[in-house]
């Protein structure tokens, strides 16, 4: 495997966008959703997540080195691309074009969730309704965690389509124009979801 | 009122290796069914520029004049093609021709596809056969997959596809489409598919398969029609199973 290292690394953040990220942010964003019923409900939802048991073990091994892999050498690819949507406008040009525009918002704005958030958690601060109402009663921060929210679950869901070429599960053409439609509907859904939730905030 | 009509040319050239490229424009008189070689010809002939200054004719590559070759391939206003079959008549004016930027240039429009020729003998681009002795009749292939193969036979290394990738550049190292789905070509014959290991280990080397970013530029560009997002998927599924052999052990190396 020594001479074939690009190829591990490469599969590992394929992987690592869908398991664990991909279905920890579907998690989250579910979990978020319950803001929806309420204070109460959303503050017994996110209790539950708190309460799992090893959750300091949890967090790094399931969310934040998976994550921190998949950004950091996921903006390197980013970067190696020569982006030609202006030669080339066909539509999977466009969603390559996304896929990495979007991977360096999601990066910009998990990072700062993650600062107005986890960190300031770990500073002493409650991590509840309270707090999400707080940061979401400046309008310009309700539209930058759409923004964020968006970005990210399209990141997700056209990630979705790319892992299933990536590991030879879509080959034939159709079998890739119909994974195009399911994404799809993922990501409208996932939007939903994440978006009815910031906006229980407001 | 036809005698006046002419072709405006704006080409991108380059007059040695390391010299910096500059443009220079060309007015000709137009003829009927003339088509970009036919017109860099006429520029032979009479290489005055549009200013009507002499200058030097300008260089480039031919072979078929057919479109099976892949030699003349060129940015024919902004897109890789062949310039043979590339028709004065279709095109906007003026017409803009540009070397391939995925390769270096040796003049004007003339590039070097070397690389090329080096991805090939990396991804063990034949048949091994040769022995020390008669092998005899190989594997029979079943009709219906030779004309399945055929298709992917018919890639002329022109480069298109390398060029149409955003994901080769001078960045990174990616190999390209075209031998991806090369691998899938001699993979697919029953002699070649003895060798099918070797050709896959190749391939996911660095700056192999992997670094395919399914921007699918390449499909829509290659002048052959060849399936190569098809090659692409399948040979990832392909290597999917290689690695797991690699890593676990497997008696199936080969079947
Ligand atoms: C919530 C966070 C994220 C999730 C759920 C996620 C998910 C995914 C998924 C599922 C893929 C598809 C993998 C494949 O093509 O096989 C992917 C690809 C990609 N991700 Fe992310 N990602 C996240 C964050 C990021 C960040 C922060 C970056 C940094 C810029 C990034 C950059 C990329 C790039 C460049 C690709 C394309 C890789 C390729 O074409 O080979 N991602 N992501
Ligand atoms: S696959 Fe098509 S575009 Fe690519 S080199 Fe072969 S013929 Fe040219
Ligand atoms: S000269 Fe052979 S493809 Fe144009």
């Amino acid at each position: 495997m020594a001479d074939n290292r690009e190829f591990f690394y490469r599969r590992l953040h394929s992987l690592l966008g869908v398991i664990p990220v991909g279905l920890f942010l579907t998690q989250h964003l579910v979990v978020n959703h319950f803001a929806t019923k309420g204070e109460e409900a959303f503050n017994r939802a996110a209790g539950v997540m708190e309460g799992l048991p090893f959750r300091y073990l949890l967090e790094t091994f399931v969310i934040f080195l998976p994550l921190l892999f998949h950004a950091i050498y996921g903006l390197y690819i980013a970067f190696t691309a020569k982006n030609n949507v202006g030669r080339f406008g066909h539509f999977r040009n466009v969603m390559f074009f996304l896929q990495r525009v979007s991977g360096v918002i999601t990066l910009v704005f998990v990072a700062w969730h993650v600062w107005e958030t986890r960190i300031q958690a770990a500073l002493g601060a409650e991590v509840d309704f309270h707090m999400m109402a707080d940061i979401l009663s400046n309008p310009l921060m309700v539209g930058f965690y759409i923004v964020g929210i968006v970005s990210t679950v399209f990141h997700f869901a056209n990630g979705l389509w790319s892992f299933s070429v990536s590991w030879g599960i879509t080959i034939s053409p159709r079998s890739q124009r119909i994974m195009t439609y399911i994404t799809m509907v993922v990501f409208v859904a996932l939007s939903v979801v994440g978006i009815r939730a910031i906006l229980a905030f407001v | 009122m036809s005698e006046n009509k002419t072709v405006r040319f704006m080409i991108t050239r380059q007059d040695t290796m390391d010299s910096a490229p500059y443009e220079e424009e060309f007015v000709l008189p137009y003829r009927p069914n003339m088509n970009v070689i036919s017109a860099l010809m006429e520029i032979q002939r009479n290489p005055v520029n549009a200013k009507g200054e002499k200058t030097t004719p300008i260089s480039w590559d031919m072979n078929c004049l057919e479109e099976v070759c892949g030699a003349c391939s060129m940015v024919i206003n902004g897109k890789p093609r062949q310039a043979c079959t590339a028709l004065v008549d279709k095109l906007e004016q003026p017409i803009r021709l540009a070397p391939m930027s995925t390769f270096p240039v040796v003049r004007d429009l003339q590039i070097d596809r070397e690389r090329m020729f080096d991805s090939m003998k990396r991804i063990k681009a034949w048949i091994p056969i040769d022995g020390t002795y008669e092998l005899g009749p190989g594997p029979r292939m079943p009709e219906r997959k030779r004309q399945w193969a055929y298709e992917l036979s018919k890639c002329m290394t022109c480069g298109v596809c390398l060029e149409a990738c955003p994901n080769v550049n001078s960045k990174s190292d990616f190999i390209g489409p075209a031998f991806i789905s090369l691998v899938r070509l001699f993979n697919a014959h029953p002699t070649g598919s003895m060798n099918r290991d070797e050709r896959l280990n190749a391939l996911m080397g660095d700056g192999g398969l992997q670094d395919c970013g399914n921007s699918q530029n390449c499909v829509q560009a290659c002048p052959k029609g060849i399936p190569l997002t098809t090659s692409i998927a399948a040979m990832n599924r392909a290597a999917t199973v290689q690695s797991f052999r690699n890593f676990f052990g497997s008696d199936h190396q080969v079947d």
